[in-house]
């Protein structure tokens, strides 16, 4: 198994932590990534936002280096997994629009390089039960709340891996780490995304509803797969439980650094320091079973 | 706010519709979007309303309105719409045609935001993010907002010093300045 790997700009840096971490769980399982040489940024919201033509045509760019591999891309953010798959979707549907991207970047392409988001391709393409095959450092008891927030599930017709409204995918990886995954209902609202700059004030009132929320059901921590949604929730946090009231500090950490330390890597492999709300005292307290 | 809305024919509708590829004159107000809608606590129009302003030709309410600068794009609402309307892609035609139209803004900091970010695309291919909240900053005057995050991101390695080099940042200025061309023919 083989796949080209579209980091995404976020992934080089405030979420540094979920590129270490996807490429040390991937290495642990034994699936090559290879970087799609020259990527250039999606666009993200700032494109769609701005000029549908561009909001295509830098996706299909990545898609076209992509195809050149002959290889299925994976990517680890939320935005850029939209994107990828939006573009794709355009191409295929929309024949003015495939003409005017293929205009745009100067080469042919039709939108037949398959996009998967890391979640996908661990729960549905490795597999739980290769996974759970390889998890060394169960965890007992740590309860989890696993954080979607809106792009890997939505709108349904883009992001085809899980339910819209109630997707299971990262919960059934928790458990595969023997943590405990908590059954709560704010899973795929939304934590404000790429608001966070421009209109912190509601930011702030999301993220502490969400914290809430996974606090009262019981969790211990929250996980998320999203570059958006970890900066949001953690380095937010503080400034979220200042202006709308005290929650116990909740370490907001990537699946994969969860999933990582099940897998027997240190917390160093797996950039746990990066995380503003550390989880290192929770991690200390954590019952874990060894297994041979 | 004008007292008075003017509203024009049907021109606004069709072209939002041309423009974002969705039958908003499906809307039958049931105001499933406006419910699900995280931000609409914040908003002038909730997001069933501005496809109500869309319907009644009133562009300027529309395209004047914070609400369309308050999506956060998380699709909620074109999730569940009975009538299959995108209305995040709604918001999005929205967007562009008040910056082509050359509209007021009641709140520019998305518009600026967005600005800051292509740049730093354009020129080093990947977001720079260092350059781009410089850039940001001085645009839209927000000087000392989430300063004090910066040594605690540096000392994390959570904010770059260099522009990364791994991108073809000269293929991503030849799509910029195509793109351009593209929507400027079809505005």
């Amino acid at each position: 198994m083989k796949y080209a790997f579209f980091p995404g700009c976020s992934l080089e840096s405030t979420a540094w932590d979920f590129d270490l971490s996807t490429r040390a769980v991937f290495r642990a399982l034994d699936i090559e990534l290879q970087d799609i040489p020259g990527w250039v940024c999606c666009g993200s919201t700032a494109a769609h936002s701005s000029n549908a033509s561009l909001s295509v045509a830098l996706p299909v760019f990545n898609l076209q280096k992509a195809q050149a591999m002959g290889l299925p891309v994976m990517t680890a953010c939320a935005s850029c997994y939209g994107r990828l798959r939006t573009a794709n979707h355009k191409v295929l549907h929309t024949p003015a629009d495939r003409a005017e991207a293929e205009r745009v970047t100067g080469h042919p392409y039709d939108g037949s390089v398959a996009v998967h988001h890391v979640l996908d391709v661990l729960v549905n393409q490795v597999g739980l039960d290769y996974i759970q095959a390889k998890i060394s450092r169960a965890f007992s008891g740590l309860k989890v709340a696993s954080y979607y927030g809106c792009l890997l599930t939505r709108p349904p017709e883009i992001a085809a891996f899980d339910n819209p409204e109630h997707p299971m995918t990262m919960d059934n990886l928790v458990a595969a780490t023997g943590a405990q995954p908590v059954d709560w209902p704010y899973k795929t609202e939304c934590c404000g995304a790429g608001l966070s700059m421009t209109h912190t004030e509601v930011v702030c009132r999301l993220g502490h509803r969400l914290l809430s929320m996974a606090r009262e059901a019981g969790a211990e921590c929250v996980v998320v797969a999203c570059p958006m949604c970890q900066v949001n929730l953690d380095m937010r946090q503080a400034d979220a439980t200042k202006a709308h009231g005290v929650l116990p500090a909740t370490p907001v950490m990537y699946i994969t650094q969860l999933l990582g330390l099940a897998l027997g890597l240190s917390r160093k492999e797996l950039g746990l320091e990066a995380l503003t709300v550390s989880a290192d005292a929770l991690l200390d307290s954590a019952a874990v079973k060894e297994k041979a | 706010m004008a007292d008075t809305m003017q509203w024009n024919d049907t021109g606004f509708l069709e072209e939002v519709q041309q423009r974002s590829g969705t039958p908003v004159s499906a809307c039958l107000q049931c105001h499933k979007c406006s419910t699900g809608c995280p931000v609409g606590q914040e908003m002038d129009y909730l997001p069933s309303q501005v496809m109500r302003l869309v319907h009644l030709g009133a562009e300027s309410e529309a395209l004047n309105s914070r609400a369309i600068w308050l999506c956060a794009s998380c699709a909620a609402c074109s999730t569940r719409c009975p009538m299959e309307i995108d209305v995040a892609g709604v918001m999005d035609t929205l967007r562009i045609m008040a910056i082509d139209r050359q509209v007021a803004l009641p709140d520019a900091h998305g518009q600026q935001f967005n600005s800051s970010f292509l740049r730093s695309v354009r020129w080093h291919g990947r977001v720079f993010e260092m350059g781009m909240l410089a850039e940001y900053k001085l645009r839209s005057g927000d000087l000392f907002a989430d300063m004090d995050k910066v040594p605690q991101m540096l000392t994390k390695g959570k904010l770059a010093l260099l522009p990364s080099d791994g991108g073809d940042a000269s293929g991503a200025r030849v799509i910029f300045k195509r793109a351009e061309e593209e929507e400027k023919s079809s505005s």
